[in-house]
């Protein structure tokens, strides 16, 4: 399984470099100059020569591109055009609540989904199936912005006042702040390097990071805060979950198996839990490793709704700007994360089914 | 000849099983009578759709939604079956009553391997230590044949062969020593040397364990080899029902005579002519009166009008306890049977 694991990891360094190319070659091409996008009215002929040397645009292409690569080697992502700042202090400060958020969302999504899917192929055709399978096909249909007004109404105005009412906008309440457990933990580190911006890194992952250090205070505040986005955000994930997990399930409990674990003796549920769900989790964990993509772009709406600083909305404003430096670290780190989530996916094919050899 | 005043184990009493379709009511199972013996083995013969596999989830109370069990009574050691709750029929299945499946390969959970499959049945119905139910699985699949059995625990069913899944299947149905094993098509998807070594090791098995055995199969040659009684099995009824050896040596029912003359004897493949034309009726829309009648060359030979018009009872000879239904035996309203049962 290790060496599974490992090969695997070898095996995506092509995959990354390749998806990187590509994806460099794109954002050169599309159409405008960066320096009309970036300085508007005031780009004339003699600011944009200035600015273009200045970012190494002038260069030839396959140039830049070997720029590009040996910085990020390095974990250097160049400087935001437009926001005049480190790309990779941005992706440090940014990157982790649309991380926190995008699991949050995928986690309610299942918890919620996979169930609801389970109980609809128990009882197929039944109301409750009825019921279910049509707030799922409105699920998939809903727009995202439109969900998450509606939510922000009813939970923020509506139950205003109550236990029930939950904040409709930011990370943290003001006031709240979350000490980071390197500084709380009196870390040694030196200022700007490596180990240090992944010990922010990981530290802005607030709920992670008020878990280790105890602080419940700021756990229950960002949780608070996440659960409006993150239901907008989970919706259709969840409902597409909850679709596949049904008919998956359909499609298990056809199975000869099935008749013979009946004719054990098992008890009904038992069936379901232990000799159905096993086998029908190949679909839906194929399915949740697609809606991750789904769960990117719609976390661009969502942080805006909701008033997160994640990187959905640098990632809008770097694309309308031609932000190539924030672009291509976003493409590496999306590549990086797709990667990722493959493995884990596979990985899970091989636990789960016995009959994927790890070859 | 049999013997008809022991007890029998399990009767089934005009059993009729439908399934609500949306082109209509599938009479799958519609009226079946049998009993099964003790210790016996008794063979359920008939063409693909006539209701075997309805009949046998049936008794073990396996229906699903559309079907449902109409009417009827299954007595079983004393009980009907049909009346027992949900819970008390799991305490039944798989352990006096169990089944075997005509694809063991897809009757076996592919993500669990041979020995946990084996062992659930002893967690299912016994409180039994883990390690106590390893010890038996394995004694179990040495039993049933399996080299290696230590070791085929740890196999997972993509592993195994279809007949040493068929194997395990076994090794799981008598786990418990029940009563009765159902075999629906035990062998039909085995190759012809591997059907012959399950078929013995089941004759083997139900000799030392004294089980009863319902045998399903397509496959007349299995039934004289295997069996003590038989019953004929005809869209959703039985239509002739003996000891093997009085229903080969007499077919009386006009269908019987045709699937035993499309057996090839000696090798030598019969012409067609001997074999039932036409095809099984439409379980929906079945035809009035006999429902053999619109295949049965003897209604026309010995001109029964009443074939089309009544459907005949199971008439049985109390002598020979061989039962037939059909109108060649059986007096009616204006009608006298050229025959005497
Ligand atoms: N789930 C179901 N829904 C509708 N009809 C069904 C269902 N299961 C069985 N039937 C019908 O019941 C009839 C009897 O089926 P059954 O499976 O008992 O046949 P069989 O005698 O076992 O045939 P085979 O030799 O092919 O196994 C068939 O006509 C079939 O169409
Ligand atoms: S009752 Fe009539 S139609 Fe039916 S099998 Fe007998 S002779 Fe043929
Ligand atoms: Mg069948």
């Amino acid at each position: 399984m290790i060496q599974y694991t490992i090969r695997r990891l070898l095996l995506a360094i092509p995959v990354i470099f390749g998806i990187l190319l590509v994806t460099f070659t794109l954002s050169r091409m599309i159409p405008g100059e960066p320096c009309k996008a970036m300085l508007g009215e005031k780009a004339t002929a003699q600011v944009c020569e200035q600015f273009t040397k200045q970012y190494g645009l002038d260069k030839p292409i396959p140039v830049q591109f070997a720029i590009f690569m040996g910085n990020m080697l390095r974990g250097d992502f160049g400087e935001s055009i437009r926001f005049s700042r480190p790309v990779t202090l941005i992706l440090i400060e940014r990157l982790p609540t649309t991380i926190e958020l995008g699991i949050f969302a995928l986690l309610i999504a299942c918890v919620i989904g996979i169930p609801a899917g389970i109980l609809s192929a128990m009882k197929r055709n039944s109301p409750l199936d009825v019921v279910v399978m049509v707030i799922s096909n409105i699920g998939v249909s809903m727009p995202v912005y439109w969900l998450g007004l509606m939510l922000a109404y009813f939970f923020a105005l509506v139950l205003k006042d109550t236990f029930l009412w939950l904040p409709p906008t930011g990370r943290l309440t003001a006031g709240i702040t979350s000490i980071p457990f390197f500084q709380l933990w009196n870390f040694p580190y030196i200022s700007g390097t490596f180990s240090h911006y992944m010990l922010q890194f990981f530290s802005n992952f607030l709920i992670f990071n008020s878990i280790i250090t105890g602080d419940w205070k700021v756990l229950g505040d960002s949780i608070k805060h996440l659960i409006l986005p993150a239901m907008a955000l989970g919706t259709i994930p969840m409902a597409i979950i909850a679709r596949m997990t049904r008919s998956s399930m359909l499609e298990v409990l056809k199975q000869d198996y099935i008749r013979t674990a009946k004719a054990k003796g098992l008890q009904r549920n038992l069936v379901i839990l232990k000799h159905a769900l096993r086998n029908a989790m190949l679909p839906i964990i194929t399915i949740i490793g697609l809606e991750v993509g789904i769960l990117f772009a719609g976390a661009l709406l969502t942080e805006t709704i909701f008033g997160l600083s994640g990187v959905g909305r640098i990632l809008y404003e770097a694309i309308t700007a031609r932000d190539y430096p924030i672009i291509q670290a976003f493409t590496v780190v999306i590549a990086i994360g797709y990667v990722f989530i493959n493995l884990l996916v596979d990985l899970s094919y091989v636990f789960i089914d016995p009959r994927i050899r790890l070859e | 000849m049999m013997e008809n005043t022991k007890p029998s184990l399990l009767e089934v009493q005009n059993l009729v099983t439908y399934y609500y379709t949306d082109e209509g009511v599938v009479k799958a199972v519609d009226g079946v009578d049998f009993k099964v013996y003790p210790g016996e083995i008794i063979g359920l013969v008939g063409e693909s759709g006539c209701g075997k596999s309805v009949t046998s989830l049936s008794i073990m109370g396996l229906i699903e939604s559309p079907g449902k069990i109409v009417n009827g009574k299954i007595n079983f050691l004393e009980r009907n079956l049909l009346e027992l709750g949900e819970s008390e029929m799991q305490n039944v299945r798989g352990a006096q009553i169990s089944m075997i499946f005509q694809q063991p390969q897809s009757s076996l959970n592919p993500v669990f391997t041979i020995g946990s499959q084996i062992e659930e049945v002893f967690q299912i119905h016994g409180k039994i230590s883990k390690n106590e139910a390893a010890d038996k699985a394995i004694e179990l699949l040495k039993l049933v044949g399996i080299p290696d059995a230590v070791k085929k625990t740890h196999a997972y069913p993509h592993e195994m062969s279809g007949g040493q899944a068929q194997r395990v299947m076994i090794a799981m149905a008598l786990a418990l020593s029940p009563k009765l094993l159902i075999a629906d098509e035990p062998t039909t998807a085995l190759d012809v040397t591997i059907q012959a070594q399950i078929l013995n090791l089941l004759a083997d098995l139900r000799r030392k364990f004294n089980t009863s055995v319902i045998l399903i199969t397509h496959d007349l040659g299995v039934i004289a080899e295997m069996a003590d009684r038989v019953a004929i099995m005809y869209a959703g009824k039985i239509i002739e029902q003996s000891d093997v050896q009085s229903l080969f040596d007499h077919p009386k029912h006009p269908y019987t005579r045709g699937l035993i003359a499309s057996v090839p004897v000696m090798g030598e493949i019969k012409e067609s002519l001997d074999t039932i034309p036409g095809n099984v009726p439409n379980l929906i829309d079945l035809p009035i009166g006999c429902r053999f009648s619109t295949r049965c060359n003897a209604r026309e030979e010995y001109q029964l009008e009443i074939c089309n018009k009544q459907e005949p009872e199971l008439q049985r000879n109390q002598k020979s306890g061989h039962e037939v239904r059909c109108w060649l035996y059986q007096d009616g309203e204006g009608h006298t049977a050229p025959f005497k049962l």
